[in-house]
């Protein structure tokens, strides 16, 4: 499969119509904006509204049982809050429960178009799938074992698929290649990488030894699958030998 | 709080007054919110688009009417502008159509509940299984492509289960019309009932028009043609059950009235303090507008508004989940379908029928409503927690060589 884009009658820029475009700019002249100022009136808008918008986007609840609570550790829990231990684990579990189905479409990508010669092979991928799900699974028992509900959005997981929203798009999205779409993986894979050296340093704040030590082993994996999805793609862009 | 629909002046419609920083506001949040909150939302965004979609067609036929019903316009579509503003930018469109549907399953549960009229009844609980299996089949898309539980925005209120399957609701034209009420004998309920229903359905088709083509995934752009499909039948045969008797100023009086009922629904039940100040405001609004469209309904048609609006405003709409009755209608009525007005067993419907034919053709070459939820089950947290336990309990990586 060919890994980057054709050459092609693509109409967005200035140069497919200089003549056109020249009658916009000579139109300035004699139309100037209504206005002084520039996008600092946005920005002032944006303090503005953000001042008075006291709300935040949510909360982490509180522990679905007071006996789960106790029996589970969470009021042992040591570091700054627990709440905030609960919100980003939350956050890896709904990442990585999302994970298994981005990767589920990368297989489909793949299937459709097939590889390229240093690309990943299916084996590759369905790996990433089961890692994935293994740390969803993984994250369910650790915030049960905290006495938390794994079943809560919590305010960072909402927050985290809000950013990789568009890493998902383009990888459903029927058009994009594979090279696109490990791009993609890409953006996911950075940031994951990133929050789960976070989480396994949270756990042991809180005390949480056998936990941070998991997570250590699943950050390990996470790490593989960043150094494979860069190799990949600097292989599909002809930076790396196949 | 008892409401007398013509006594209760209200705000006068030209001391109905905005400014931008007020129409756009903080919203909801997704995660804290009561999920009524965001179906009340939902709900009163389609009342007012219903509203400014008749006021438009009523100008179009009625040039003398032009300048009041611009007048009236202006609130309503400001009004619209305040509630559907309230969703947040962090709720995406799909998780928006859960509440969607949500708010469609347990509005036309309270409306068949409540309504007096036993063919009308069956009408809703028609529509309330299809709108109850539309819910299965995007919880089925949100689980299975994003990896998102769709119970987050339901909060266990609704079930998500298969209901009449999606494309056995696809139905030949002719067989989406229905018998309507009486004008002169229905109830007034009956009447303000068939006016939320078909705004409400109206709104999701709409809805689903448009954010139907902005999702990636193709399964979920066919789902969202399938099932736009099917509110458009909805829309059909709500509009259908009122009387095409009356006339344009008696449709907006009554419509007038449905918004007053609606916002005095939402203000019996919303639980969030600040949204619940915004519906006491728009009651009083909508209040405003039954005096303005009683006084040109009196000016124009001699008639008086009270033989229209001729008893006291109905019991609230009731905002809870109703998931007994409506799995009691989906055991009795699952196999229910239209033929013309009237409704039938699947069973004795003829192979050839209208819509036989018509379901054949259009699902001929398959459903995405089918390939999204093939042997789905929701599970606390989606699908995916009650997956077969992982294999590698070591969690130890492996590099690609």
């Amino acid at each position: 499969m060919s890994t980057h884009a054709d050459l092609g009658m693509n109409r967005t820029g200035v140069a497919t119509s200089p003549r056109l475009t020249a009658e916009m700019i000579e139109g300035q002249k004699e139309f100037t904006p209504d206005l002084l100022g520039d996008e600092r009136k946005i920005a002032a808008s944006r303090s503005s509204s953000t001042r008075e918008w006291t709300e935040p986007l949510g909360s982490v609840p509180p522990p679905p049982t007071l006996k789960g609570m106790v029996k589970s550790g969470l009021t042992a829990l040591k570091g700054e809050s627990p709440t905030l231990l609960i919100d980003k684990l939350g956050a890896r579990l709904a990442f990585e429960r999302t994970g298994v189905r981005l990767y589920e479409a990368m297989l489909a990508k793949l299937d459709a178009k097939g590889s390229f010669a240093g690309g990943p092979t299916r084996a590759d991928i369905e790996g990433i799938v089961r890692d994935e799900y293994n740390h969803f699974q993984m994250l369910q028992e650790a915030l049960e074992h905290l006495g938390a509900d794994p079943t809560v959005m919590t305010p960072s997981a909402d927050i985290e698929a809000t950013i990789t929203a568009g890493a998902l798009a383009v990888m459903v999205e029927p058009r994009t290649d594979l090279a696109q779409c490990l791009e993609s993986a890409l953006t996911a894979e950075l940031i994951d990488n990133d929050c789960w050296e976070s989480i396994a340093l949270l756990a042991k704040q809180a005390g949480q030894n056998d936990m941070a030590a998991r997570f250590e082993r699943a950050l390990a994996q996470e790490q593989a699958h960043l150094l494979n999805v860069r190799r990949w793609i600097r292989v599909s862009q002809g930076l790396e030998e196949a | 709080m008892s409401i007398d629909l013509l006594k209760d002046r209200g705000t006068p419609l030209d001391q109905q007054r905005f400014t931008w920083k007020e129409l756009v506001q903080a919203p909801y949040s997704k995660l804290d919110d009561d999920s009524f909150t965001r179906q009340r939302v939902i709900l009163m965004n389609g009342i007012e688009s219903d509203q400014l979609r008749f006021s438009h067609a009523c100008s179009r036929m009625n040039r003398p009417l032009q300048v009041e019903l611009a007048r009236l316009r202006r609130a309503e579509q400001h009004q619209m502008t305040m509630v559907n503003w309230l969703n947040p930018a962090d709720q995406t469109p799909l998780e928006t159509t859960i509440g969607y549907e949500q708010i469609a399953i347990e509005l036309t549960a309270a409306v068949a509940l409540k309504e007096p009229d036993p063919y009308l009844a069956q009408v809703y609980r028609l529509g309330l299984l299809e709108d109850f299996d539309h819910m299965y089949r995007y919880s089925a898309l949100m689980d299975r492509v994003e990896g998102k539980d769709p119970n987050n925005l339901l909060q266990s209120y609704t079930d998500i289960l298969p209901g009449r399957p999606t494309p056995l609701h696809q139905r030949h034209p002719d067989d989406d019309i229905r018998a309507h009420y009486d004008r002169n004998t229905a109830e007034l309920r009956t009447k303000l009932h068939a006016y939320t229903l078909v705004a409400s359905e109206f709104q999701t088709h709409d809805y689903y028009m448009n954010v139907g083509p902005l999702y990636p995934d193709p399964v979920g752009r066919q789902l969202y043609a399938e099932i736009a499909s099917v509110e458009e039948q909805h829309v059909t045969q709500y509009e259908c059950i009122i009387d095409a008797g009356e006339s344009w100023l008696e449709k907006l009086l009554l419509m007038q009235a449905t918004e007053v009922y609606n916002y005095y629904s939402c203000v019996q039940s919303e639980s969030n303090a600040r949204i619940k100040a915004i519906w006491e405001r728009f009651l009083d609004y909508e209040l405003g507008h039954v005096r303005y469209v009683a006084d040109m309904f009196e000016r124009y048609e001699r008639r008086d508004a009270a033989e229209v609006l001729n008893a006291k405003i109905p019991e609230p709409i009731d905002f809870v989940p109703h998931r007994e009755f409506v799995r009691d209608v989906l055991r009795k009525e699952q196999n229910l379908t239209a033929v013309g007005e009237q409704f039938i067993d699947r069973a004795a419907e003829p192979a050839d029928s209208a819509s036989n034919l018509y379901r054949a053709q259009l699902n001929s070459e398959g459903t995405a409503a089918d390939r999204v939820s093939a042997g789905y089950v929701w599970a606390p947290g989606s699908e995916l927690s009650k997956r077969a336990p992982h294999t590698d309990p070591e969690l130890t990586p492996h590099v690609h060589a």
